[in-house]
């Protein structure tokens, strides 16, 4: 075994006592503690809980890569991916937090008082979360298969039975705790690498400043316009501009930073704070968490797409470093030597290319690229394991709970005892987890398409029903609902024109219907139009229909206020 | 509770909100994504500014403003009695 190899072991082990150890110590014992945790952590711990719970195997392992490609495009997830917390901290968590119930479908169904708007908003909940999930449990499965070379679908197992164990025995309160360490394992695993290649190539310890100076090797050179030069050399878009036209940009930052604050496993978060002022709080600690790993990735971008030009372009492919062919055999890298000369083409030009470098590599073989040792190599599995694993249980938290809570108590079983209640979260937690589990081994092509526009189902659907509950006292069920449908149908229709092609002849039309984008904007930044239409459409039908009763109207008086949470405190 | 005490507080949280995510708008689509171009001809070091926006100054500020909504509310929530324990 090499080193790197003893070290991943001893890094995932360790990572992974520490998780099972903390759901033993923190177990849920009733319904309150398994969904919301008790409603008493603090906002420390909900902040680093809320950071983890948020940055999933696609934030740790193929953000970095995604902007290195991209480059100045790159900024849609880096912009959209934070910013949404602006809208969170300013616009939602303080207002839920006071209304103070367990789920995002239970504001919906009190707020509109009515079982349709719940049933609604569950069926939207269950659409993103289980769409979201089995990305993650892939994401386990390929960590476990790259590093410790056992089966994908051994991995995605391992996954599930860790998972199942502390998501089913602690429920939210052992999801926090277990998060709070995974955010610890994660931002260290992603840090230390960064920090190291900034030393190396611009001496400067801090990675934030290191990809604005200039080149350790004396010549004065700023790292940006070398890689600017070596980009244009080959023939890609200079990196610090982009490609994509301005108003996509717009509508695609527009749809994730939207789609965040709508997503369900995030807002749930702030139910589990004492007060309301913890709950803004703790938004603005998980933003800093996250923006140290979000303003890190641009980083680790350019100095890993200048590391990857510089070592293999126009260079001999026998005297490729020994990282080369490790990560050829698994796929992620392969040479095609068009020309029969033995050297390395890699240019824009798609036929004279000889090299296909896949996203991911730019995080996953960063270290070995940059010779850093071996410890450094282990530590990434362990961080983007933590980073799949603790979004997983989130996930299947809002799954479990949005099905014994808002089905099963609030519709199907109204009599059912607390008891009763926290056996079926558990339950439901567990069948939650197989199928997503089924799902990371049999992974439906549509994935990796579908998780990109999670995020538009969120923004089309959750968002504008929650901020009008919150800032228009007047808006009534019909309105809220029609907008939620005919936002969400709108989102979905879109997506399955013009993602997978269905009406007009499956995938391989795809290509040909970019000219026929609505405003040119493409199905990853079309939830903020279903959004504006989700907007409208209930604000119309709400002017045709009754105003909501007086005690709706009065919760809403009520939740605007922070003082007065009552009954939060359990710890 | 005071009718009019509630009104007034909720109107100085709306004012609030108003300049925070004004200031939300103008350092993510308008520095980063309308401006880019203008600003990328102002350097800053290695950085041009509007891709610096973009890529790291947005999301500073972004950080910066909810620091600054907790602190204004803390304030807001003390002077109309509203603060808990």
């Amino acid at each position: 075994m090499s080193d790197v190899q003893i070290w991943t072991y001893v890094l995932v082990a360790l990572s992974f006592g520490l998780y099972i150890g903390i759901a033993i110590w923190s177990r849920a014992v009733s319904t309150k503690e398994f969904y919301v945790a008790g409603g008493g952590v603090s906002p420390l711990a909900n902040g680093m809980a809320t950071a983890a719970d948020w940055m999933s195997a696609a934030s740790f392992i193929s953000m970095a890569g995604l902007i290195s490609f991209a480059g100045y495009d790159g900024a849609v997830y880096l912009m959209g991916w934070t910013g949404g917390y602006v809208l969170l901290a300013l616009l939602l968590a303080p207002y839920l937090r006071k209304f103070g119930k367990f789920t995002v479908p239970d504001f919906i169904g009190e707020r509109y008082y009515s079982k349709t708007a719940r049933v609604v908003a569950v069926f939207c909940a269950l659409i993103v979360s289980f769409t979201y999930v089995a990305g993650q449990m892939r994401g386990v499965g390929i960590v476990f298969s790259r590093y410790l070379e056992v089966d994908i679908n051994t991995g995605v197992v391992i996954g599930m039975v860790i998972v199942l164990f502390y998501a089913v025995l602690g429920g939210m309160k052992g999801i926090t705790y277990t998060q709070v360490a995974q955010y610890c394992v994660l931002i260290f695993a992603f840090m230390v690498p960064a920090i190291f290649i900034s030393i190396q190539m611009t001496g400067n310890p801090i990675p934030q400043l290191g990809f604005g100076d200039t080149l350790s090797d004396g010549s004065g050179t700023y790292l940006l316009d070398k890689l600017d030069g070596l980009s244009t050399e080959l023939g890609f878009a200079e990196y610090t501009s982009g490609s994509k036209s301005m108003i996509d940009v717009f509508a695609i930052t527009l749809a994730l930073m939207v789609g965040t604050a709508g997503l369900p496993h995030v807002i749930v978060r702030f139910f589990t704070v004492k007060r309301v002022r913890d709950a803004r709080k703790s938004a603005g600690l998980a933003l800093l968490f996250i923006a140290i790993l979000y303003t890190t990735a641009p980083a680790v971008a350019v100095f890993a797409r200048t590391n990857l030009i510089e070592t293999v372009s126009g260079k001999e492919y026998d005297k490729m470093p020994e990282w080369f062919s490790r990560w050829e055999t698994t796929g992620l890298i392969a040479h095609e030597d068009k020309n029969g000369d033995g050297i390395i083409q890699y240019v824009a030009a798609p036929e004279v290319n000889e090299l296909t470098v896949d996203r991911d590599i730019m995080v996953l073989a960063n270290p070995e690229i940059a010779n850093l040792p071996a410890w450094v190599i282990g530590l990434i599995a362990a961080g983007g394991l933590a980073a799949a694993l603790s979004t997983a249980a989130g996930l299947l938290l809002v799954i479990s709970s949005s099905v014994s809570h808002d089905l099963i108590k609030n519709v199907l079983n109204p009599g059912l005892s607390e008891k009763g209640e926290l056996w079926a979260a558990r339950i439901s937690a567990a069948v939650a987890v197989v199928i997503a589990g089924y799902f990371g081994i049999n992974p439906p092509g549509f994935v990796a398409a579908v998780v990109a526009l999670a995020f538009g189902l969120a923004a089309a659907s959750f968002f504008p029903a929650i901020i009008l509950g919150i800032f228009y006292k007047k808006m009534n069920s019909q309105g809220a609902i029609s907008g939620m449908v005919v936002g969400l149908c709108l989102m979905l229709f879109y997506m399955l024109k013009f993602k997978f092609g269905i009406f007009d002849g499956g995938k391989e039309a795809i290509d040909g219907l970019k000219d026929d984008w609505w405003f040119g904007i493409s199905p990853e930044g079309f939830g903020s139009i279903a959004m504006v239409v989700n907007f409208i459409v209930a604000i119309v039908v709400n002017s045709f229909t009754d105003d909501p009763p007086e005690d709706v109207q009065e919760i809403v008086e009520n939740i605007r206020i922070p003082s007065g949470v009552g009954d939060a405190i359990e710890h | 509770m005071d009718t009019d005490l509630r009104k007034k507080y909720w109107k100085e949280n709306l004012k609030y909100l108003a300049i925070l995510i004004s200031i939300w708008f103008l350092v993510s689509y308008g520095f980063g994504i309308l401006l880019v171009d203008e600003l990328n001809t102002i350097r800053m070091g290695g950085f041009k500014l509007g891709f610096w926006f973009a890529q790291q100054g947005s999301i500073y500020v972004f950080v910066i403003l909810i620091f600054v909504y907790v602190r204004l509310m803390n304030k807001l929530d003390k002077k109309y009695g509203y603060n808990e324990e």
